[in-house]
């Protein structure tokens, strides 16, 4: 049964999808930064079926613990088969512009932390020569837009660094996912007025098992953000600049 | 959440905003408004206004949907509020447990079962679903916690069953299961040509099947009138085969119809067709329980073909030796005011008795019908229906009530002073105010 690291467990997306594997009796070792969330959804997990459910409490831009965590992740499940990074901030875009400091800061929470635990991931999955690392970027990396490029540049960053890393390790039969939904119903979005285009959080996370079981290389969630983004990126750019978007 | 806040019956419509609640060790939101009450939303499948608070905050639990503790053993679950029957179900079933008392349909939440103190087809058999509950934590505005129990907090325990959401957020419960052999139900559907002969089966099967209710073609008069099917049914034993588990979304209602296709001819083709189908057909067949336990959940969202408008459903119990003059009664009512019912349903409430404050199950005959756009007339007719009601000394379910007048409602209830005094100071609904008006 397959064992699985999660970095950012407490998110819905992320819950959603664990749940999934909790089924089939996968192992899980949850990371997220609140204990009281963690043991939440650890329990759940529990009764949903999965062999084993272990903690750790740690904000994703603790960098320096990066390399313990993996070893911890690892020992504790005796082994990893798959990695699903899922954590993420939705920054205040206004706020970033008078900021460079808050932009610095999500920038660290949606691309370096992830950066950072990807090039230890990538050592050690590169070394055992097989297993899966899922990542949740977004959409909003395909094209940067006013209302919200900050976000959309982190999570850019860590799409082209996943499309390098899966060219990388491809020799290794490592698995390098790219995940990009479009507009999922959770607490990140809270805030936003819903509309057709939206999801909850079971679709994207049904989109990301059958990925990770199906070897995907990128995918969009759901299937029609690829047509839309395809479009938005067929856009010249003397034009794109003139929208509001 | 993906998609509005609305009761089953989508009447009425009201203005107000949500938010929802995700982790049970946090606290309620703070509102910035004080004077805008809050009050917890389960799945909406409350049919009229008791989960809608016009001008307040609903507090939507389905983001508490996490599971917590499962003894395989002793057949006891503790989860948070606002998971959905359903998701019980495809839990538990799988390792030989039931949830002894379930509604017509199984999409309800945990929290809204037991603050409507829910009842299924076997009543008789098991009471109410809070006599299953064990224990829950109730969380207040105040943002003190209780655990609440028959031992701990008992008036808490007992206020909060029943207790339409007014005492406070419920955040997880524990209770417990019922062993069962198979996921199958023996089941049969028996003709009756008029109420005297719906009756005599109705009662009469209560005695040997655990799960009864009937239904009455609310459009045939004369000789016919009354006339129904009775469906009933039994857990089957061991080794009762396992059988292929269609795909449940049989049909989903698309879209909403400018105008109600449900009048009073599509009704008489429907309820004639239904009834001819089984006229004859008697002999038990295996069924697995989703499809006899449910037959409701079949059509999705069907509430929506009742149009824009919305509808109401009537839903009351009457001591027993009362039954057949009362349903008799209200029937002959519809189609002297030229307002007969699309669907009528009748069961049986056994002795055991509610543990609920506020609780509506009672021994006697329960008796629901639907009636199709709110209009003055048919506010006239449930009216006229509560002085049946009342004088035969029944109540009417809160959980399904849109339209009640304080009245009516204090006459049902006269213990409703002492949920009020219980009431979280904060909390408060369309339907309390309603009918808790001076
Ligand atoms: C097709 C159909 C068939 C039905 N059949 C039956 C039946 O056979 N028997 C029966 O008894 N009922 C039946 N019902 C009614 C239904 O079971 C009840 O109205 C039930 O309470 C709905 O639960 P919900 O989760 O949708 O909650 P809602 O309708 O959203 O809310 C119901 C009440 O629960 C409160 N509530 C919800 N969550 C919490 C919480 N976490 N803490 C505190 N309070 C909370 C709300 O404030 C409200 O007062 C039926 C309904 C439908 C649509
Ligand atoms: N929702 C969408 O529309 C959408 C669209 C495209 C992509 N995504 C991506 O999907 C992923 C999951 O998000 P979601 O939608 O499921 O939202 P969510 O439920 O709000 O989850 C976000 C999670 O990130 C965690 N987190 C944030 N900063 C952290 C940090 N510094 N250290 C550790 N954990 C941190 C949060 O932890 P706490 O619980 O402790 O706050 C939370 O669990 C994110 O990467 C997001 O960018 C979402």
């Amino acid at each position: 049964m397959e064992r699985i690291l999660i970095i950012g467990a407490t998110s819905a997306i992320a819950q959603a999808t664990a749940r999934l594997f909790a089924a089939e009796g996968a192992s899980l070792f949850l990371v997220g930064r609140d204990p009281e969330k963690l043991r939440a959804v650890a329990d759940d997990l529990r009764v949903r079926g999965a062999r084993r459910v272990e903690t750790m409490t740690m904000d994703a831009r603790e960098y320096d613990r990066h390399l313990r965590l993996i070893e911890e992740a690892r020992r504790s499940l005796g082994g990893l088969d798959t990695a699903l990074i899922a954590h993420g901030t939705s920054p205040d875009q206004k706020a970033c512009q008078t900021s460079f400091d808050l932009t610095r800061r999500e920038f660290a929470a949606n691309a370096l932390s992830v950066i950072s635990l990807l090039t230890h991931l990538a050592n050690s999955f590169e070394h055992q020569g097989y297993g899966t690392l899922a990542v949740i970027s977004s959409v909003a990396g395909d094209r940067g837009r006013q209302s919200n490029y900050v976000y959309g540049s982190a999570k850019a960053a860590v799409s082209t660094f996943l499309q390098g890393l899966r060219n990388r390790l491809h020799r290794s039969s490592v698995h390098v996912l790219t995940v990009k939904p479009g507009l999922v119903d959770t607490p990140m979005t809270a805030g936003l007025p819903k509309g057709f285009l939206w999801v909850r959080p079971e679709i994207v996370a049904a989109g990301i098992y059958r990925a990770i079981k199906s070897c995907k290389d990128v995918v969009y969630l759901p299937w029609f953000w690829y047509v839309v983004m395809r479009v938005i990126c067929a856009i010249p750019e003397k034009l794109f600049k003139r929208m509001r978007l | 959440m993906v998609g509005r806040y609305e009761s089953w019956g989508r009447y009425p419509r009201v203005r107000q905003s949500a938010v929802r609640l995700i982790w049970r060790h946090l606290s309620l939101p703070v509102s910035r408004d004080p004077h805008r009450s809050y009050l917890p939303f389960g799945n909406g499948r409350s049919y009229g206004d008791t989960c809608l608070n016009d001008g307040g905050i609903l507090l939507d639990a389905r983001g508490l949907d996490r599971f917590i503790a499962f003894d395989p053993e002793e057949g006891v679950l503790r989860c948070e509020a606002g998971v959905l029957l359903s998701q019980i179900l495809d839990l538990v079933v799988p390792k030989g447990w039931f949830l002894p008392v379930l509604p017509g349909t199984k999409f309800v939440t945990l929290g809204g079962a037991i603050a409507s103190d829910v009842h299924g087809k076997n009543h008789s058999r098991e009471g109410t679903f809070g006599r299953h509950v064990r224990r829950f934590e109730l969380l207040r505005s105040s943002g003190e916690r209780r655990i609440c129990s028959p031992g701990e907090n008992p008036d808490w325990f007992r206020g909060t069953i029943g207790g339409l959401g007014l005492t406070g957020v419920i955040l997880w419960a524990e209770i417990a299961l019922r062993r069962i052999q198979s996921q199958n139900v023996i089941s049969e559907a028996v003709p009756a040509p008029n109420l005297e002969r719906l009756f005599e089966q109705l009662l009469d099967s209560s005695r040997n099947f655990e799960y009864v209710a009937a239904w009455i073609d609310c459009l045939a008069r004369g000789e016919n009138l009354g006339r129904g099917l009775l469906f009933r049914g039994n857990h089957a034993g061991a080794g009762s085969p396992a059988l292929q588990r269609k795909s449940r979304r049989g049909f989903r209602v698309p879209l909403d119809f400018p105008v109600s296709p449900v009048n009073e001819v599509t009704v008489r083709l429907f309820n004639t067709l239904v009834y001819l189908a089984h006229e004859k057909l008697s002999s038990p067949t295996v069924t697995d329980y989703d499809v006899f336990l449910f037959e409701l959940d079949r059509i999705e969202g069907s509430n929506r073909l009742y149009g824009p408008g919305g509808f109401l459903q009537y839903h009351c119990v009457v001591p027993l030796e009362c039954g057949k003059p009362v349903v008799e009664g209200m029937l002959r009512l519809t189609f002297r005011q030229g307002m007969p019912s699309s669907l009528g349903v009748l069961k049986v409430f056994g002795a055991l008795p509610s543990p609920g404050l506020l609780s509506f199950p009672r021994p006697g005959i329960s008796f629901a019908l639907d009636f199709p756009s709110p209009g003055p007339k048919v506010m006239r007719l449930l009216e006229e229906f509560d002085g049946i009601v009342s004088s035969a000394g029944g109540v009417v379910y809160p959980a399904k009530d849109a339209r009640m007048a304080p009245a009516a409602f204090k006459a049902y209830y006269p213990q409703w002073e002492a949920l009020e005094a219980l009431r979280d100071p904060k909390f408060s609904s369309t339907f309390w105010r309603r009918v808790t008006k001076e």
